[in-house]
């Protein structure tokens, strides 16, 4: 429901009764309501410009194409490289394991919540769903620390890893956005009306048809903001592969190996505390003025999807 | 839809489609078995989480601090009242801020004007930014106007500007379902539209409103990324006093302990997971309480 | 109905408010136990002597309650970039401060005092699920570490044909870590001189996690490190021509475990002694208790010349 306006479409004619008397404290407070609303502008610039100039000081010294193509990144060795191409595999690998994870069971529960669950199954399932939705982030890294690595992976399905990889940090890390993709795709499966499945079941296809042939790809712009929002968050998570999946950064080929993803890199160096002002430090924002690049990109494309959805029905 | 007419000419066909097909049994059985899953590796979490936790929750954990010493007896008091600090600072910050700025776009701002939009499609990005970005912008900031990176009102300020957009936009959508008449009441009785908002509108939306910076600051007790770039990871073994004092919260410090072999403080942490998902599931009940009992169904 | 939610939102505000305020302020203005001072202590620099630090810190607290030592973790290199430009008081080092480093120091008028506080037997490990390696001639960790490893040298056998044909997972301090700096040079013959593909931190906690994981690992730390995890973890010995030496507090004290035997150091900073009286009753502290400290960290400690000669430095230095 849109809010009324008045102030902008008042009554053509009559008096005016607002104009008798200014509310000067009322000026004042619209102007910091606006400033207010102004400051999410602010801040994005802000970003912006934290970012930009220590990354722009980077890129005086090491050029654009180096530090995107390069292979090898050594930024504090004796003989250093900028090449971040081995923390942009780590991120990969991590997020693409993830989303094999989180893809598949997200739509499955949020088919299933949408189309076949009954209210008793509901009550149980959705709030579970907002419990593993709210588990801080460093508990899942605590957890593929503990359990997934030495546990689930090396002692249950014999797969050999040591403490560190991209494989455990990604199991994780795609737990962990199953309710982003089933919350947003079960929205997107229940807004698409109920005329349409009955449609489908009036001319005879079951249940199992009528979803897979008719709601989903009515939903699909929902579903695919949905993954791409999953994506999104698998990218710029910190805590899950800081605490799993290793700080060698090397360009990962296998996912049983250690990897160091761009948020990890940025997390282990701002610990580590450089000084402002030199190269090493400047690398921490060229990795987050990328990070951020990507991860904006990856949000409008989102945010068209939703925008697509939202406007089908 | 080739489907549905493959199925009109062949009705004999329906019987082996029907709701107990094969197909459809073994369909809805991959969706049981995927539920299941994402279930189970839930409860193994809290499992894990609970059993290797449950014998260090005891009194000390409450009131003992770090220690490298013996951890036997170490506590996470520094942490949790860290955290109460700087959560406590961040909701003084965010909340008021968030729900103004919410006040004008929702109630004042005229959509056709190209900056209103700007502001709109902004905050749909910002509330996506990884939170580790906005620590870098938190000590960005506080590094150009002089200010300390590892003191609480900068770990606060770096929370704030992750929830803010979380806020404003849960603070628009509270206020958007409140009905037009309730506004065109107000105005029609005389009010201005600002004594529209402030007496009638917002007090209406209060418990999504409410419920909403719930659930915000909830999900900034359990960061961690934006207050390591603030130096959070320093070994810290005092209480926090005052807005400019070193300080470290639950989950950094649950990071701090995961990090150590030693198996005294991975029980540590586990038992510091406990009291983090505990106070996390106090703050979501609340919202939802509040959310049952006082929301309005117009 | 909307004043009473209000109401009932204000009252849980309010006491938590008071909260705050109630436990903040214990740490202030509390009863006056031993000496009296307050204050901050605040250190950075070495992960290996972090450890002793924090533990002195720790036991000066039980006796000083209102003193927050602080241990930070930056490397001995980014220790000394903070301490030289006067953020922290006192700087934990597992190496000599460098030329570089004092000619920054001397810029900024920082003038400290070199305190040797421990000894360290720098110990190179692999899993306790190792089974092939107990010795290690220094000519092969060379090859094994040296710059032209890197992407060369992956496999065990090509360190030594007897070892399986493995990958090795390598795990070491970072280009911060005056450990990095130490092993480099005695290892290599070059200070920084390393292969960089490698799992490096300046946590050594990562180090022991991931070479307690892992069969084919190997890394290299500081002995307290390899002593609090000695369950999970195989001290590899080491032959630098006179044959085997095992890590440990005899071997590094008569210098047998050469050449990564190494002293251990704090480098207070005189003015914050001066000016602070807690920096100078911790140093008093520290310098007295030196061989309690050690051995409830698991550190090497002095010998008895070492000592006197601490003890003799940190007087002069505090004026007690």
């Amino acid at each position: 429901m849109t809010s009324l306006r008045p102030g902008r479409s008042g009554p053509p004619d009559g008096p005016s009764i607002r104009r008798q008397s200014p509310r000067y404290g009322e000026r004042a407070v619209m102007a910091l309501l606006l400033a207010a609303g102004a400051l999410s502008v602010v801040v994005t610039v802000g970003i912006v410009v934290a970012l930009l100039f220590p990354a722009l000081d980077f890129f005086r010294e090491i050029p654009v194409w180096e530090f995107l193509s390069g292979t090898r990144w050594a930024p504090t060795f004796a003989d250093p490289s900028f090449g971040v191409w081995p923390l942009i595999t780590g991120t990969i690998w991590t997020t693409v394991i993830g989303l094999l994870v989180a893809v598949p069971i997200g739509l499955a529960a949020a088919i299933y919540l949408a189309e076949y669950a009954d209210p008793r199954v509901r009550k149980v399932l959705k709030p579970a769903l907002e419990v593993l939705a709210g588990i801080p982030s460093v508990v899942y890294g605590y957890f593929a620390l503990v359990f997934v690595a030495p546990e689930l992976l090396n002692d249950l399905l014999h797969v050999e890893v040591g403490t560190y990889s991209v494989l455990a940090a990604g199991l994780v890390l795609g737990i962990m956005i199953i309710p982003t993709i089933a919350s947003l795709s079960e929205d997107s499966l229940t807004a698409v009306p109920q005329s349409l499945r009955q449609g489908s079941l009036a001319l005879g296809a079951n249940r199992m048809r009528t979803t897979l042939r008719v709601v989903f790809p009515a939903a699909i712009s929902g579903i695919a903001a949905s993954v791409v929002l999953g994506l999104s968050r698998a990218v710029g998570e910190t805590m899950i592969v800081a605490l799993a999946a290793g700080t060698q950064a090397q360009v990962v080929s296998s996912p049983t190996t250690p990897g160091q993803t761009m948020t990890g890199y940025i997390a282990q160096t701002a610990t580590g505390e450089s000084t402002p002002g030199t190269l090493t430090y400047n690398t921490l924002f060229a990795v987050g003025l990328l990070l951020f690049v990507i991860t904006l990109v990856i949000n409008i494309i989102s945010i068209r999807l939703v925008r697509r959805f939202r406007e089908a029905y | 839809m080739a489907s549905i007419g493959a199925v009109a000419t062949a009705p004999l066909r329906a019987r082996k489609a029907g709701e107990n097909s094969p197909a459809s049994i073994g369909f809805l059985v991959t969706l049981w078995v995927a539920v299941a899953v994402a279930m189970i590796c839930l409860l193994t979490l809290l499992v894990t989480a609970f059993v290797d936790g449950y014998p260090r929750l005891d009194g000390a954990l409450f009131t003992r601090y770090s220690s490298r010493v013996i951890p036997e007896t170490a506590g996470a008091r520094a942490a949790i009242l860290g955290s109460m600090w700087v959560i406590g600072t961040t909701a003084l910050l965010a909340i008021p801020l968030g729900i103004a700025a919410g006040v004008y776009l929702e109630e004042f701002a005229d959509e056709q004007r190209w900056y209103n939009r700007l502001i709109e499609v902004n905050l749909q990005n910002l509330a996506a930014v990884p939170a580790i970005v906005y620590g870098m912008l938190t000590a960005g900031f506080a590094l150009a106007i002089g200010l300390e990176r590892r003191v609480v009102l900068a770990g606060a300020i770096a929370l704030s500007l992750l929830i803010l957009p979380v806020i404003i936009i849960t603070t628009r959508e509270a206020l958007r379902a409140v009905p037009a008449e309730i506004r065109q009441g107000s105005l029609a009785l005389g009010a201005t539209p600002l004594q529209t908002v402030w007496r009638q509108t917002l007090p209406s939306a209060l418990p999504g409103v409410a419920t909403g910076t719930i659930l915000a600051l909830s999900r900034a007790l359990g960061e961690a990324a934006p207050l390591l770039l603030l130096g959070g990871l320093v070994f810290v073994s005092y209480d926090p006093n005052g807005l400019m004092s070193g300080f470290t919260t639950l989950p950094i410090q649950i990071f701090s302990w995961t990090g150590q072999p030693q198996e005294e403080f991975q029980e540590l942490a586990s038992a510091a997971i406990i009291v983090l998902l505990g106070l996390l599931l106090l703050m979501n009940a609340l919202a939802i309480i509040i959310r049952n009992r006082y929301q309005r169904h117009w | 109905m909307n004043r009473s939610a209000l109401c009932k939102a204000a009252v849980p505000a309010a006491v938590l408010s008071l909260t705050l305020v109630a436990c903040g302020g214990q740490s202030e203005g509390s009863s006056d136990t031993g000496s009296g001072v307050s204050g901050e202590v605040v250190t950075d620099g070495s992960s290996t002597v972090e450890p002793l630090t924090a533990v002195a810190g720790e036991l000066f607290k039980e006796e000083n309650p209102d003193v927050n030592v602080s241990v930070g973790t930056a490397g001995t290199g980014g220790g000394f970039e903070k301490f030289c430009i006067g953020d922290t008081d006192i700087s934990n080092a597992s190496r000599p401060i460098e030329a570089g480093e004092k000619k920054i120091c001397e810029k900024n008028g920082i003038d400290y005092t070199e305190l040797h506080v421990a000894n360290d037997a720098l110990t190179v490990v692999v899993s306790a699920d190792n089974d092939f390696v107990t010795c290690l001639t220094t000519d092969e960790l060379q090859t094994l570490w040296e710059p032209a490893a890197e992407d060369e040298i992956t496999t065990w056998d090509q360190v030594n044909p007897d070892f399986p044909a493995e990958e090795i997972e390598l795990y070491g301090p970072g280009t911060d870590s005056g450990t990095f700096d130490y092993f480099t040079d005695e290892i290599n013959g070059e200070e920084g001189a390393s292969r960089s593909d490698y799992n490096a931190s300046e946590d050594d906690n990562v180090i022991v996690q991931g070479v307690s994981g892992s069969q084919y690992a190997l890394g290299y730390f500081g002995f307290s490190y390899y002593e609090e995890n000695a369950d999970t973890l195989k001290a590899v010995e080491i032959d630098s021509g006179d044959g085997c030496v095992a890590p440990s507090a005899e071997s590094a004290q008569d210098g047998t475990y050469t050449p990564l035997a190494r002293p251990l150091f704090i480098y207070p900073s005189n003015s914050a002694v001066e000016d602070k009286p807690q920096v100078s009753s911790f140093i008093d502290f520290y310098a007295q208790n030196d061989d309690s400290i050690a051995e409830t960290a698991e550190f090497i400690p002095l010998n008895e010349e070492q000592q006197a000669t601490l003890e003799q430095a940190a007087s002069e230095l505090t004026g007690s």
